[in-house]
């Protein structure tokens, strides 16, 4: 399982990898806002925690298709449902390879994006850890999504479809930290929603992939 | 004898063809009788004749959260006992689903915007439909993308499972998420609550002929999907000989 | 030992039968070669063999994580060096030594080569290397020999050889003569699915037929 980590992380990093994208894209997105709504802080900062959220998520869609379409052309995928680890820790481990090339560099770059949309000081560590807590659970059901729609020739567009509604609660739950915490009111309630949906997706949805994985590897 | 002998394409075709023209009559009967009788009903005090709406408004909206119901436990009947019928009548539920959806957004835009003086508000009931038609709308799209039957079905169950606990869990993020911007409750008329008979009798009878349309479409469609199925068989046993 | 059983097998292609009624064994040592006219379901026995595909009728009985597979698609990332991608399967399938496996299949020169710069035929000794390391008893091969020299083929047979006399089986589909005197070969022309034959429906479509 470590060795499929650590092969995703440097096929990643590597030429082609697209290591990084996901990051460039969000700071387009964060730099195209303020065109489209005006400069004033009094408009950018109540859309701030929106705009960094749907950007996370719209970041993190870019790089779905290639969790399984890349090792499904090349075989690898079939070879990996022989090997002797189970289809549900190749999806967890895929999924874990997708979140550290994306998630996290959007993690750790949100605040300097926060700071762009004039998000104010108080909410910075609260748009951190929402992002930490919110962004695996993206990865994994993104790893759902791509695991049903890895054998079709046009799976992109289907991808999306399938894959935006489920990050609707996510998406709730996220922004609501962030806007409690600009306003200084109480964000335990939403983090503990956002955690639950996070464990809850990270605990369960791998086996529904790696069905979906079985169905389209036959 | 067991109800799964109605999984039997064979039997269920025959079946479904003696029931469906009494379906077919019934739900027009109802559907037809609960529209007029609403339209006939008196005018509402506060909001004059828009309320007629109600009996399409409502019954559309309570058969595109059942239809969903029903195609998940098609789903699981096709995942787990593996009747072909099943898995097809799931296929043929969904776009009824999706166009009794839209049929309640529209109907709600129509009867909000006297009413709240807007065509859309991000109410928790409504915004709740919007996102059960995006849940319709993938499942459809998947069903259309996928080529082999077999795949298909399975795929698009597993979909359906995972899609209902998220439509669920998304129901009550929109609860959480609405808080504080205004009060949803106010603004819709929850059926059957303080509604006077007058017009809860012809809602009701409304309800069954929406409930009759389904059965008979979903009869329909699904004996269609059936022949196109055995159309099929038939086409590629005459290429193999 | 017996390594693989297969009892009245029959699998299905995009919803039709292909090959219906099939039965053999492969005992340690022992090898197998798959012949008959394309489309008779080759390809499709072997990955339901490798437990790809699900069998429409009949038994498949082997021992868990007895299969090491090989098809047309090696399995190979571009951006890893020859050594990166041996690596990776070994360590994955728990496995054996990779300088074996380069010397087997005379890759040792090409070791620290990006897999992007490989040629078809290099690419397949690279995909056949990855059999060694699996150490997996039982080889399904799926037209091993494609884009081979006549040298490689040679090397690939010593390969099958040693593993076959290591206690290892094969079950291959190949249409060339790899030299292997001791494989028995399976001709499933006469196994070709025909009409009516089995109750089962073969696919979601045969089942209104």
């Amino acid at each position: 399982m470590l060795s499929l980590l650590k092969r995703d992380l440097s096929l990643a990093t590597r030429a082609g990898g697209g290591f990084g994208l996901a990051v460039a894209f969000f700071l387009i997105l964060c730099a195209l806002v303020p065109f489209g709504v005006g400069p004033a802080t009094t408009a950018l900062r109540p859309i701030a925690p929106g705009i960094l959220w749907v950007g996370a998520l719209l970041a993190c869609l870019l790089s779905l298709d290639r969790i399984f379409a890349l090792d499904h052309e090349d075989g690898s995928l079939d070879l990996l449902a022989t090997a002797p680890i189970p289809l549900e820790g190749v999806v967890a481990v895929k999924a874990l390879a997708h979140w550290i090339t994306t998630g996290l560099p959007l993690v750790a770059a949100a605040p300097l994006f926060g700071v762009l949309l004039h998000l104010p000081g108080s909410a910075m560590p609260w748009l951190v850890a929402s992002l930490l807590i919110g962004t695996p659970a993206l990865s994994m059901l993104g790893a759902f999504g791509a695991a049903i729609t890895v054998g079709l020739r046009r799976g992109g567009l289907l991808l999306s479809l399938l894959v935006l509604p489920l990050y609707i609660p996510t998406l709730i739950f996220g922004t609501e930290i962030i806007r409690r915490g600009a306003e200084r009111g109480d964000p335990a309630t939403p983090i503990l929603f956002l955690a639950g949906i996070t464990a809850g997706v990270v605990a369960l949805v791998p086996f529904a992939a790696a069905a979906a994985l079985r169905v389209n590897l036959r | 004898m067991s109800i799964w002998e109605y999984a039997n394409p064979v039997k269920f075709m025959r079946v479904s063809g003696a029931m469906l023209p009494w379906v077919v009559a019934s739900a027009v009967l109802c559907t037809a009788g609960g529209i007029a009788w609403g339209v006939l009903t008196p005018e509402d005090y506060k909001q004059g004749a828009t309320v007629k709406i109600v009996f399409l408004h409502v019954p559309a909206a309570m058969m595109a959260i059942n239809i969903w119901v029903m195609m998940l436990a098609a789903s699981l009947i096709w995942l787990i006992r593996r009747h072909h019928v099943s898995a097809l009548a799931a296929k043929a539920a969904a776009p009824v689903g999706a166009v009794m959806t839209l049929i309640a957004l529209v109907t709600g835009a129509i009867w909000g915007q006297p009413m709240w003086g807007t065509w859309w508000e991000w109410d928790p009931r409504l915004t709740s439909f919007l996102i059960l038609f995006l849940f319709y709308a993938g499942y459809i799209a998947l069903w259309s993308a996928i080529e082999d039957p077999d795949s298909a079905a399975d795929l698009t169950g597993v979909l359906c499972l995972v899609g209902s606990v998220f439509a669920l869990l998304s129901r009550y993020a929109v609860l959480f998420w609405n808080q504080g911007l205004h009060q949803g409750a106010s603004l819709s008329v929850a059926p059957g609550e303080r509604m006077s008979a007058v017009y809860r009798y012809p809602l009701y009878l409304s309800m069954l002929g929406f409930f009759l349309l389904f059965l008979a479409l979903l009869l329909i469609r699904t004996r269609t999907e059936i022949r196109r199925r055995r159309l099929a068989a038939l086409q590629a046993r005459e290429m193999r000989a | 030992m017996r390594l693989l059983a297969v009892d009245h097998l029959s699998v299905a292609r995009g919803g039709t039968r292909a090959v219906e009624g099939v039965s053999f064994a492969l005992d340690a040592g022992e090898a197998l070669i798959l012949r008959g006219p394309n489309g008779i379901g080759k390809t499709t026995l072997l990955r339901t063999v490798a437990g790809l595909q699900l069998p429409v009728a009949g038994r498949i009985s082997m021992a868990d994580d007895a299969v090491a597979y090989a098809a047309h698609a090696d399995g190979l990332k571009a951006a890893l060096t020859v050594t990166e991608n041996l690596r990776f399967w070994a360590e994955i399938f728990g496995g054996g030594q990779i300088g074996a496996a380069l010397a087997a299949m005379d890759l040792v020169s090409l070791a620290d080569r990006p897999a992007a710069a490989l040629s078809a035929g290099q690419k397949r000794r690279l995909g056949l290397a990855r059999l060694l390391v699996t150490r997996r008893p039982l080889w399904v091969l799926d037209e091993p020999t494609v884009s081979l020299d006549d040298v490689s083929v040679g090397r690939f047979a010593a390969a099958v050889r040693a593993h076959l006399g290591a206690g290892g089986a094969a079950l291959m589909a190949t249409h060339i003569d790899l030299g292997l005197a001791e494989a028995r070969v399976l001709d499933l022309t006469p196994y070709r699915a025909v009409e009516g034959g089995v109750a089962d429906p073969a696919s979601f479509n045969e089942a209104f037929a």
